[in-house]
């Protein structure tokens, strides 16, 4: 940890390579108490993190050290106990269609079609479009995905990662302002993951929705992201370290790999996770 | 005997299609099976059935040698050897006034019901003559604005099912609108939780009996004056409300505890309270639901039979009633005949519940 330069651990700047400098997230001295009989449990305390438009972020960190709770406080699935959360300059209160989630577990509707799903939040976001209107988006997102032969099956005959395809689809039909994902692709194995991850860069090129992603794995986090957060393990967890991958996008796997830097990437990310 | 049963209340085609509906699983089960296994368990079910019968008829033996030899030296005690010889002798003929009154061989029990079904056919032709022999009288009678003229004749064995399934439905229907909508809003509301939890906790246990005097006393009010016959109220009220607490208590239960995924997705999607109760809180509960509904349905059809017995509506439980006091040389083969066909239409019952349910729910149910 005490490797890295000072350049590269205050500079949250991209060196022009985002179109836009506006902050879409900002998280202020964001603080999580769980209240138990031996006194109040701190999980988070003191997280500071902005997030600019069109960026994609990924957060590493141990187990249990509160990455999920942060990621479900921005969602407004769970309450903040201090500090705020405001997205282009607006405090959130509670959940909403800006914040798109794309669960771990595919949390689709198993009583419908993958259609069905994704209509489920379109109907919703878009409710003054015609209903051939809402289809052609709800269809879009499904082909985009690689669902078009799929449009009719029931959630629950499909496979795992092809539920996760519709839930990839669900999130961004809905144009969400910021995507939000956790561990999406954990229960995935390794060639679905891959297959997922490429599915997911490439909708989210066109897209460019700033989106927070939760993951384990280091190379998911570096191929995917603009910046990757490191935070310290719980309790009091708060940021430790941020890396920024300078990759060019769009990128390929191939790519990405054999570039120069991402051993020094890699190994950076490591050594925190190590320490 | 259950196929004679369902030729009766149904055409052959209409039979075989719902037999299709009821019985999809397990044909489909069986057709997946390896014909072997498929033979060995049908051969196991005939051999138990032929197990039982064989059971059923020793003890009924064993039961009628007894009874006899009492009557025997009954008669030889009080009334000396002649008499004691004429008895057997009686017995031994197999004239009805002497016979033992016990419990009926499967034989009886199959001549009973072939006596039923011919009492069937004899009630329905003498109905049938009747209406023809009124037709022209009622049309007259309607164009004066009079009651018609109706059979008012003894019903059938027939004719009592079809009236206990009228009453059970009609139960099933008032357990089904009562307890569906109250257990949605209980499983949706802590506070409503709370505040029904004693008042079923208290009366889910309460017997049948007592749910037939308590409606009893209310029905005999509020239909005062009334020239109606009110047994038939009494008894589907009673019966809806004995067998409602399982389907309140299930759809309670599966409305609160919805997978906390569903309920974070409309969360997030910002859902209305009438979409994310039609589109995700039921969906997701009706498994729990039907598991109620099915509960509901086969205790309904259990207490039926004490309730129409109470309350001296047309049906099954009179029908059985009525059969004990008689005393006559069939009634308790009469009875037994009755235990078969309720115990075979709650079973019948049960697989048109499964069925709807696998037609409408997401998960599918295995029979047992």
């Amino acid at each position: 940890m005490s490797t890295i330069t000072a350049n590269k651990t205050t500079d949250f700047g991209h060196n022009g390579i985002f179109p836009s400098n506006e902050v879409m997230l900002d998280l202020k001295n964001l603080k999580k108490v769980y209240p138990t009989p031996k006194g109040d449990y701190v999980v988070l305390e003191d997280l500071n993190l902005q997030i600019k438009k069109e960026e994609f972020v990924t957060i590493i960190g141990h187990s249990g050290c509160g990455k999920t709770t942060m990621l479900s406080m921005i969602a407004g699935l769970n309450e903040i106990s201090g500090g705020n959360i405001s997205v282009l300059g607006k405090y959130i209160k509670g959940p909403g269609p800006d914040r798109g989630v794309i669960f771990q577990a595919p949390s689709l509707m198993p009583w419908m079609t993958s259609l069905q799903n994704v209509l489920l939040g379109v109907n919703q976001v878009f409710p003054h479009a015609t209903k051939n209107q809402r289809n052609d988006i709800a269809k879009y997102y499904l082909q985009k995905v690689g669902l078009e032969n799929a449009f009719h099956k029931k959630a629950s005959d499909l496979s795992q990662g092809m539920q996760q395809r519709v839930g990839i689809a669900r999130a961004f039909a809905i144009k969400p302002k910021v995507l939000l994902l956790d561990e999406p692709f954990g229960m995935l194995d390794s060639l679905t993951r891959g297959e997922l991850q490429d599915i997911l860069i490439e909708i989210w090129n066109k897209e460019k929705i700033t989106a927070v992603m939760i993951t384990h794995d280091v190379d998911e986090a570096i191929f995917l992201a603009d910046r990757v957060v490191m935070m310290t393990s719980g309790p009091k967890a708060k940021i430790g370290d941020i890396l920024n991958i300078d990759f060019e996008r769009p990128r390929t796997r191939k790519s990405v790999l054999e570039h120069d830097d991402y051993y020094t990437y890699r190994k950076h990310l490591i050594d925190f996770l190590e320490h | 005997m259950k196929q004679s049963v369902s030729l009766n209340t149904a055409g052959k085609i209409a039979r075989f299609n719902i037999f299709r509906f009821l019985f999809q699983g397990s044909i489909a089960k069986v057709k997946q099976m390896d014909p072997k296994v498929a033979l060995k368990k049908v051969a196991i079910s005939i051999a138990s059935i032929l197990l039982f019968l064989g059971l059923w008829h020793m003890g009924a033996k064993a039961l009628y040698n007894k009874e006899a030899d009492f009557k025997i030296n009954k008669a030889l005690e009080e009334r000396g050897q002649a008499a004691a010889d004429s008895e057997a002798a009686c017995i031994a003929s197999g004239n009805p006034d002497c016979q033992p009154n016990t419990l009926p061989s499967p034989a009886q029990v199959w001549a009973s019901f072939n006596s039923l079904l011919k009492d069937h056919g004899i009630i329905s032709a003498d109905k049938a003559a009747f209406k023809e022999k009124t037709a022209a009288l009622n049309a007259q009678r309607e164009a004066e604005n009079l009651d018609p003229i109706v059979y008012t004749g003894r019903p059938s064995f027939v004719d009592q099912i079809w009236r206990s399934l009228g009453t059970v439905f009609a139960g099933f229907l008032l357990a089904f609108f009562i307890a569906v909508p109250l257990g949605i809003f209980i499983g949706l509301s802590p506070n409503l939780k709370s505040a029904f939890n004693w008042f079923i906790q208290v009366f889910k246990p309460v017997s049948p009996v007592v749910w037939y005097l308590l409606v009893f006393m209310i029905v005999k009010t509020v239909l005062i004056g009334s020239p109606d016959d009110s047994s038939f109220t009494i008894s589907f009220v009673s019966v809806g409300l004995c067998s409602m607490w399982a389907t309140l208590v299930n759809t309670a239960m599966g409305v609160s505890s919805v997978d906390n995924d569903y309920i974070n997705v409309a969360k997030v999607l910002k859902l209305g309270t009438f979409q994310k109760i039609f589109k995700v809180i039921l969906p997701s509960s009706l498994p729990l639901i039907f598991t109620g509904l099915k509960i509901t349905l086969s205790v309904g059809w259990m207490v039926l039979i004490a309730i129409e017995l109470l309350a001296q509506s047309p049906g099954l439980g009179t029908f059985v009633w009525e059969e004990f006091q008689n005393g006559a040389n069939d009634s308790n083969a009469k009875i037994i005949v009755a235990m078969f066909v309720i115990g075979i239409i709650g079973f019948l019952l049960d697989r048109i519940m499964l069925a709807i349910q696998n037609s409408v729910s997401f998960v599918k149910t295995d029979a047992i």
